[in-house]
């Protein structure tokens, strides 16, 4: 399993359309993607899920990449992260 | 009769009150035997379902921009979550009810979640969720979307309005919104506010007052219903006078900001943040003259990384596409304190440990900052200013930490665009000597509000030297010609980024001592563009 840390700084942190952004992105890996919190997890495939963290700018949150490809798919979403949240 | 609201966007609307009636949609429970039919009477509406958003996204595309038709895409991305319909579809397997009911509840679990969240903006999606499961169950029940029953144009008074509703609407048929429920984050006070026409939230309407005549004050946030012929008036007149208004304004955007006999000026925007951005676009700038960077600083219990920094430039002079960007550099202290700065008391802060000298004395934060900018400047048109400059030899050694940090980056393999780099006038020690300082930077900025407080050493936060103050003392205008005079000689082009820029009484002055570029907030743009274009500098 890969994983990184990043905290956001898009000024109104993951809403709707951000959200819809990555869940695309992350839906686009063959390993899973695991988005985490304050402790609570969700899968980054699933928009409803991820908007329910409520990701604010300057939270930081946790990336897990498990399975297929995990490595590519975490240096490319961290590089997404930087470019887009 | 009159109606208190919220308004979520101001103008002046008067016409028909029309209660917008919603389908009514009756779930009932029911139970099916062959559930794993009903699984495929739920996928096969929420195609159709999916279809009908893609075609409302590109309805919204067309008639109000990207940014609101978004919605819709997301609204499509939800009814594919797994979450969701796994919750669909367990619940017609295990409990063996319509596919109606289960979504019925579905929806209302999802927007439960979202309506708990500490969060304004994810509260109102709970709307979203409750939307998308409707739009579902119409499918199934065979309903139709409802239109406006109307020939003329009304303003559309409902419970609450969903974005698939709102945008369905005949825009030409709209003359404002006002709803009992809602927020001001909702997407039919987003929709309002990019049609561009008054609308309340709040009201707490009773039906009959359908088909009365009415009349929306989105400045006060109140409906009138039935109003007298003086409120009707009154509001005719007030209605007139923002058309004439908006509309001469709106003339003047796109149009260059040129005197009559042909003298052309460059207009910039102030800006203090991000958030910014948008209202210099709307008000036609064609740059950033000052981008205040002290935001990052002031928002933040710590020192922002280089990364946070360089995310906030690089959006800004991506979303300006290519027109310039003058960021200044950190300017604490005085009257801007930061607590982890650490900065000790002062007993005349003005004249005392702040902005540039700050930098100086502390590199590592400066080199911190101006990595951040140099690497945005890859994406744009990126220029630096630097506050509070009294000496040659502080520019000299800014210069030095510049070439440091473009060596770091060369070292790491990052890239930069061409930067060009001024420096801040509004210390009359920089007025004097600014044929020197002309020699050695791109250009000046005349920061009129503490060139003004330190030449005519008026506090200007202590209200009883009112009475000695004057905005346009000689002293101040002198010492903007002689910056204008040796700026020019030095080869240093020089804007103004005070106050005194968007001082329509001044433009001609300054056009007349030759300033280059006024950078003015950005409500006050096409104001000044259209005193420029009332100047006649032959006369």
């Amino acid at each position: 399993m890969r994983e990184f840390t990043y905290t956001n700084t898009d000024p109104e942190g993951i809403h709707a359309r951000p959200a819809g952004i990555l869940v695309k992105r992350a839906a686009s890996y063959a390993c899973a993607v695991k988005i985490a919190k304050d402790g609570r997890e969700v899968d980054a495939k699933r928009i409803m899920g991820v908007m329910s963290l409520g990701v604010k700018c300057g939270m930081e949150i946790t990336v897990k990449c498990d399975g297929e490809g995990e490595d590519t798919a975490a240096a490319e979403l961290e590089a997404f992260f930087k470019e887009n949240l | 009769m009159k109606m208190d609201g919220k308004s979520v966007f101001g103008g002046v609307a008067m016409g028909r009150l029309s209660i917008y009636k919603k389908n009514d949609q009756v779930v009932k429970r029911t139970r099916v035997s062959d559930t794993e039919a009903e699984v495929r009477r739920y996928e096969n509406a929420s195609e159709k379902a999916k279809e009908q958003l893609a075609a409302l996204y590109d309805k919204a595309l067309k008639e109000v921009g990207e940014s609101s038709a978004a919605i819709f895409e997301v609204h499509q991305m939800m009814l594919d979550d797994l979450d969701y319909q796994e919750s669909v579809t367990n619940m017609i397997r295990t409990q063996g009810i319509n596919a109606e009911y289960a979504l019925a509840v579905t929806g209302d679990n999802f927007s439960e979640m979202f309506a708990a969240m500490d969060d304004d903006y994810m509260k109102a999606r709970a709307a979203d969720v409750k939307d998308i499961s409707n739009r579902v169950i119409s499918v199934l029940q065979g309903i139709q979307d409802t239109e406006l029953d109307s020939e003329e144009p009304v303003i559309l008074v409902a419970e609450d309005l969903a974005p698939s509703e709102t945008v369905q609407l005949d825009k030409s048929l709209l003359l404002s919104f006002v709803t009992r429920f809602g927020s001001t984050n909702s997407h039919t006070a987003i929709l309002a506010r990019t049609m561009n026409i008054p609308a309340l939230i709040g009201v707490d309407f009773s039906e009959d007052i359908d088909g009365h005549f009415g009349i929306v004050d989105g400045f006060e946030g109140t409906l009138y219903v039935d109003p007298d012929e003086e409120t009707i008036e009154k509001y005719r007149k007030k209605q007139e006078e923002e058309k004439e208004k908006a509309r001469l304004l709106q003339e003047l955007k796109g149009m260059p900001n040129v005197t009559k006999d042909g003298r052309e000026i460059k207009l910039y925007a102030n800006i203090g943040g991000v958030g910014d951005v948008p209202s210099v676009l709307q008000n036609d700038a064609a740059g950033i003259g000052l981008f205040r960077s002290e935001f990052l600083y002031l928002e933040s219990d710590t020192f922002p990384t280089e990364e946070e920094q360089f995310n906030a430039y690089r959006t800004v002079v991506q979303t300006m596409a290519g027109k310039k960007v003058i960021i200044r550099t950190l300017d604490i202290g005085a009257d801007k304190q930061v607590d982890y700065f650490n900065l000790a008391h002062e007993d005349n802060p003005a004249m005392g440990y702040r902005a540039i000298r700050i930098c100086l004395e502390q590199p590592d934060i400066f080199k911190t900052q101006l990595r951040a900018i140099y690497r945005a400047s890859y994406y744009g048109n990126i220029s630096i200013m630097f506050p509070m400059i009294i000496s040659v030899d502080e520019v000299k050694r800014i210069q030095e930490i510049v070439d440091e940090v473009k060596k770091e980056l060369d070292d790491h393999g990052l890239a930069y665009g061409d930067v060009e780099l001024g420096i801040m006038i509004e210390t009359p020690a920089a007025v004097w000597i600014t044929e020197e300082l002309a020699k050695e930077v791109d250009f000046f900025s005349i920061g009129t509000n503490d060139l003004t407080q330190y030449t005519l050493a008026i506090d200007r936060q202590n209200p009883r030297l009112d009475s000695f103050y004057d905005a346009h003392h000689p002293a101040v205008l002198r010492a903007i010609q002689m910056t204008v005079e040796n700026g020019h000689k030095g080869g240093a082009w020089v804007g103004i980024c005070g106050e005194l820029g968007a001082d329509t009484a001044l433009t001609e002055t300054f056009l007349r001592m030759g300033v280059d570029e006024l950078s003015v907030s950005p409500s006050r743009i096409l104001a000044v563009r259209a005193a420029i274009r009332d100047c006649d500098l032959s006369k």
